[in-house]
């Protein structure tokens, strides 16, 4: 659905007769742009998966990672332009250590995702600002609370979720999530699944080389977030690989 | 004219007093005198109430300069609601008292009043919070401050156990309040004590004439 603003698409401080704010729509398209990252929530943690293009095999591994640490307990991957997403790692860091600072406990995770999103929603305002180009979803995981799962678009809405994808690919990574069942899975199973979305809907064709970067937050690593130990990624990127095969040899079968 | 001092004689209104607040099993006791005393002989009030609530299972014994204590209660009630609301649930008794314990570090200059912060979360529990005159903050189970405090340090000691029973730790706080309020010039009058758990908060005032007497009164 794609449409034109002509005239009322320059500046984020114009709504545009029918009652649209244009800059913010072409922020959202920037996202869609971006490779896909999705975020799933389990009975007992969080993961995340981010596929990260590698446009240069002069790139050194593990550079420019998309799934930030914003706190001890709270992860986040983002997609869309990676510089302006920095800077909202950094603004989202910066709350949570207040917070603490504050209060003397660590963030609930809907307040910080309020929060970023207030900050997210204030660059939708002013036509001397554009918006942010990205989209993150943010995870963490109390023992009190459970497992917790929000994104916020660059319009600055911030929604929970049991499972969600943004990106290019995201429509495809949804009816994937769809067809899980989160609720009764662990995060140690739920990681070979996250991967095999990600080899999923990859497009071989148009991006060739890939990787893949997978976090966690849970029981599994005490409510801390972190990447995926090397031992589980690799187990979880066969297993993804695996099922990849076996839906192309079925698919030749059924030829 | 007032001149403001910095060091152990307050001048002012100030509530020489006893305060006190123990954990037992399922909520907190806290308790106080009801005595404001201006200098070492006169005695404005009578029937002061030193137990302020801050929030709805959450609350504060104020020691020290009595119109300090009132002004950081009002920004912390204040700044609590606030809080609460954003949260959309009860704040935790860690945040109030991180919240009082900001006020009196940040304004330490200028103020002499400490804090214990008393009352149940649904995360921890019951707890205590000592917020000292600096703005030192700390956890314990059973705390005491104000000038009556001093004579009540060995009944303490002798008399707390962790685990009580709620009419156990009524008792336990009466007690102590009776002895410091009969030892101690600048505490006195009516022994207020608020009683905090999960299911809601409880006010028990004893009189001066029904508190326990001991072995020489």
């Amino acid at each position: 659905m794609s449409s034109i603003g002509t005239g009322y698409d320059l500046s984020a401080s114009t709504f545009s007769p029918d009652g649209r704010v244009f800059q913010v729509e072409y922020a959202m398209k920037a996202v869609e742009n971006s490779s896909t990252a999705i975020g799933i929530r389990c009975k007992d943690g969080v993961v995340f998966g981010v596929e990260k293009l590698v446009l240069s095999k002069l790139y050194e591994e593990g550079s420019n990672k998309r799934i930030f640490n914003i706190d001890r307990h709270i992860g986040m991957a983002v997609a869309g332009l990676l510089a302006d997403a920095r800077s909202l790692a950094e603004v989202a860091r910066e709350e949570s250590s207040n917070f603490r600072s504050n209060y003397g406990h660590d963030i609930p995770l809907k307040h910080l995702s309020d929060r970023v999103a207030m900050y997210v929603h204030a660059y939708t305002l002013y036509s001397a600002v554009r918006p942010f180009g990205c989209s993150f979803i943010l995870g963490s995981y109390d023992k009190d609370d459970g497992p917790q799962l929000y994104m916020v678009d660059p319009s600055g809405i911030s929604y929970g979720y049991w499972g969600c994808a943004i990106g290019k690919a995201k429509q495809a990574a949804k009816t994937e999530i769809e067809k899980l069942q989160m609720k009764d899975m662990t995060c140690r199973e739920l990681v070979k699944e996250v991967a095999k979305i990600i080899y999923i809907v990859h497009d071989e064709v148009k991006d060739k080389a890939f990787e893949l970067e997978l976090s966690w937050v849970g029981e599994v690593t005490n409510g801390r977030h972190e990447l995926v130990p090397k031992d589980v990624r690799e187990e979880a990127e066969k297993y993804a690989k695996d099922s990849l095969e076996e839906e192309d040899d079925s698919d030749e079968d059924n030829m | 004219m007032e001149k403001h001092c910095t060091d152990s004689r307050v001048k002012g209104v100030s509530t020489g007093t006893t305060i006190l607040a123990a954990v037992f099993d399922g909520g907190v006791v806290i308790g106080s005198d009801s005595r404001a005393s201006v200098g070492e002989e006169y005695v404005s009030s009578k029937t002061i109430n030193k137990v302020i609530q801050v929030h709805d299972r959450i609350f504060c014994c104020i020691a020290g300069s009595l119109a300090d204590a009132q002004a950081i209660t009002k920004a912390a009630k204040f700044h609590l609601s606030f809080h609460s609301v954003q949260m959309e649930s009860p704040p935790r008794v860690m945040a109030a008292a991180s919240v009082l314990r900001d006020l009196c570090y940040k304004n330490r200059e200028e103020l002499q009043a400490g804090f214990m912060t008393a009352g149940w979360d649904k995360k921890n529990g019951p707890q205590v919070y000592v917020v000292a005159l600096g703005g030192m903050l700390i956890n314990q189970l059973v705390t005491i401050a104000g000038s009556g405090s001093t004579y009540i340090y060995g009944y303490i000691d002798a008399k707390y156990k962790p685990n009580m029973t709620k009419e156990e730790c009524l008792q336990f706080a009466t007690n102590a309040l009776a002895l410091a309020m009969g030892r101690d010039n600048a505490s006195g009058g009516v022994a207020h004590l608020v009683v905090v758990t999960e299911k809601g908060v409880e006010h028990v005032v004893v009189p001066g004439d029904k508190l326990p007497k001991f072995h020489d009164e």
